[in-house]
């Protein structure tokens, strides 16, 4: 079973995040980047196929020579091998952008199934395996809280509200995972030696056949006009509980005519 | 005026028309006539279309196919994407759900156009307003390519009647092999709860850490349930086991935007503040006075909330 996982370098949601004003893109130099959360699920994920059933799980991942860190990550979880295609074109791309460089990509790696994280929490989009399944032809799990491969069948639980879709489909296919799915590992100290010898391709988009004019924040299907912090929020009104919080909360309740 | 396609997001089960559908008909008319489309079993449409038409839809488009339920988010693309060839309307709008997202995505790359994600406003001239980074930056977006298309998230605007024709147009239904490779073999409900959902109440009540126990969650249930509330939890919560996953507020839950929000015993993380900060009311309930929740709240009581919520409950039903 070859798996290919899809990997995002992302700033870290837990700290403050900027948009660039020279050019309006994520200002990702000042940033505090880290590993897409989301994708340590579908790397996780992937471990466990591959345990399961055997094989080789290669990553993948678009994204600047930082991009690299997020990457080792992976090789450090236990992933065998990764691409990064590295362009300095690629800078501003949007999600079909991105989606098209990440098909391109597939294209020339050999795969069963391919796994990426449900939302990257930037962009926080969740559009990724539909925008892949689309372009590749290959079925869509996507939002999956759990996979089971049976065969040459894969079947999911699709998280919904208040329960799921049972959704299976043949292989080749893309799944996205929530973080319900499953805990990931740490890497171990033997991981993390082991990843700085596993091996790392590196791609540009004339490798992929891609045109340099076709991507980038120039040539994106949607542009960012302008964008300004939120602006803050006026002093509330706080109280300590006296024994009468409660009915200052309703009187705030009453006075807004909520109740 | 120029044609605007609404894509119809439906209740499970017969339950009619979803809220987020009618608030994506009335943000359509900011920019012309809308026309909504039904992607849906047979027998859909006909009890549906007098809301549709009461919102402002010129024409209901049906397409309907046993087909379309069989299998996940392709078919509805693969519709829609016809339906846009055909009529060449000047942008799409489609309530933001999971699937929502996932058509309009796919949608994207088979028109050749440039979408955009949980938008929170579209004005006349196309421009969209989204909320980046947990609601910290506002954004201003436009599409430059194509069919703009746009989804738009729930609770963003406020329905409003517009009555219009709403005549009905058949739609062919032919699907692909390619739009038929995911198969849905079941839908399982495994919390069935008679409080608004999520995402489309105008009022939550959620839960944190401070809740101390998932018994405990009963205080919070009482106090929605006083208020006609929808039920949230923090990611602290959730992890803890307190309350299911699926009602987890935040970066990796739900994004929620209701008239008020009350958080209960939540601290006020980057991670849970994602999820809600938009909301217009916002009231914190924390023991800790220096909880980053009371910065975001414009009513905060510090104080335990075994006994601020317990008695609140009881004075708002007492009101009623």
């Amino acid at each position: 079973m070859n798996i290919v996982v899809l990997v995002k370098q992302v700033p870290d949601s837990g700290s403050e995040r900027k948009l660039d004003p020279s050019d309006n893109t994520v200002a990702r130099a000042s940033a505090d980047n880290v590993i897409n959360e989301m994708d340590e699920y579908a790397i996780e994920e992937a471990l466990a196929v591959k345990e399961a059933q055997g094989g080789e799980v290669t990553v993948l991942s678009v994204g600047p020579d930082s991009a690299t860190d997020a990457i080792r990550k992976a090789l450090s979880m236990g992933a065998d091998k990764a691409v990064h295609v590295v362009d300095d074109a690629l800078h501003g791309s949007d999600a079909l952008q991105t989606s098209a460089v990440l098909a391109a990509a597939l294209g020339q790696l050999e795969y069963d199934l391919v796994v990426t994280g449900a939302e990257a929490t930037d962009s926080q989009m969740s559009v990724m395996a539909a925008l892949l399944s689309e372009r590749l032809g290959i079925p869509q799990l996507s939002g999956a809280r759990k996979l089971t491969i049976e065969g040459s069948t894969a079947k999911i639980e699709r998280q919904t509200d208040g329960g799921y879709w049972a959704v299976e489909a043949p292989l080749p296919a893309i799944v996205s995972t929530w973080d319900t799915i499953n805990e990931p590992r740490y890497p171990s100290f033997k991981g993390i030696m082991a990843a700085k010898k596993k091996p790392v391709e590196t791609k540009s988009l004339a490798d992929l056949g891609i045109d340099a004019g076709a991507v980038g924040l120039a040539n994106a299907a949607s542009q960012v006009l302008d964008f300004a912090g939120r602006p803050p929020k006026g002093e509330g009104v706080k109280v300590t509980d006296e024994g009468d919080g409660a009915e200052k909360f309703v009187g705030f309740l009453a006075a807004q005519k909520i109740v | 005026m120029a044609e605007i396609l609404v894509l119809v997001e439906l209740n499970p089960a017969g339950g009619g028309v979803r809220k987020t559908t009618l608030e994506a008909l009335t943000a359509a008319r900011a920019l012309g006539e809308p026309s909504a489309v039904v992607i849906a079993a047979p027998g859909t449409a006909a009890g549906v279309k007098d809301s549709l038409a009461e919102y402002g839809a010129a024409t209901v488009y049906v397409a309907e196919s046993p087909e379309i339920d069989e299998y996940l988010v392709a078919p509805k693309a693969e519709v829609l994407a016809q339906l846009v060839g055909e009529k060449s309307p000047a942008a799409v709008v489609i309530p933001s759900s999971p699937e929502g997202k996932e058509i309009a995505a796919r949608l994207a790359v088979k028109t050749n156009s440039g979408f955009l994600t949980d938008v929170t406003e579209i004005a006349a001239d196309g421009t969209a307003t989204q909320a980046a980074f947990a609601g910290q930056v506002i954004v201003h977006s436009k599409v430059t390519t194509g069919t703009p298309i746009y989804t738009l998230r729930g609770n963003s605007v406020t329905p409003e009647p517009a009555p219009a024709a709403g005549t009905e147009q058949e739609v062919s239904v032919s699907l692909s092999d390619a739009a038929k490779q995911a198969r849905v073999t079941d839908r399982v409900v495994e919390q069935k709860s008679s409080r608004p959902e999520l995402t489309e109440a105008s009022i939550v009540v959620s839960g944190g850490r401070g809740v101390a126990s998932a018994e405990n969650f009963s205080i919070i249930e009482a106090l929605a349930d006083s208020l006609g509330a929808a039920v949230g939890a923090s990611r602290a919560a959730v992890d803890s086991g307190f309350y299911p996953h699926s009602f987890q507020v935040g970066q990796t839950g739900k994004t929620v935007s209701p008239q008020l929000y009350v958080a209960v015993g939540i601290s006020g993380a980057i991670q849970h503040r994602a999820g809600m900060q938009t909301s217009k009311t916002i009231v914190a309930i924390n023991k800790d006075p220096e909880a980053p929740i009371f910065e975001l709240a414009d009513f905060g009581v510090i104080g335990d909330l075994n006994a601020v919520v317990p008695a609140a409950t009881e004075q708002i039903t007492a009101r009623k």
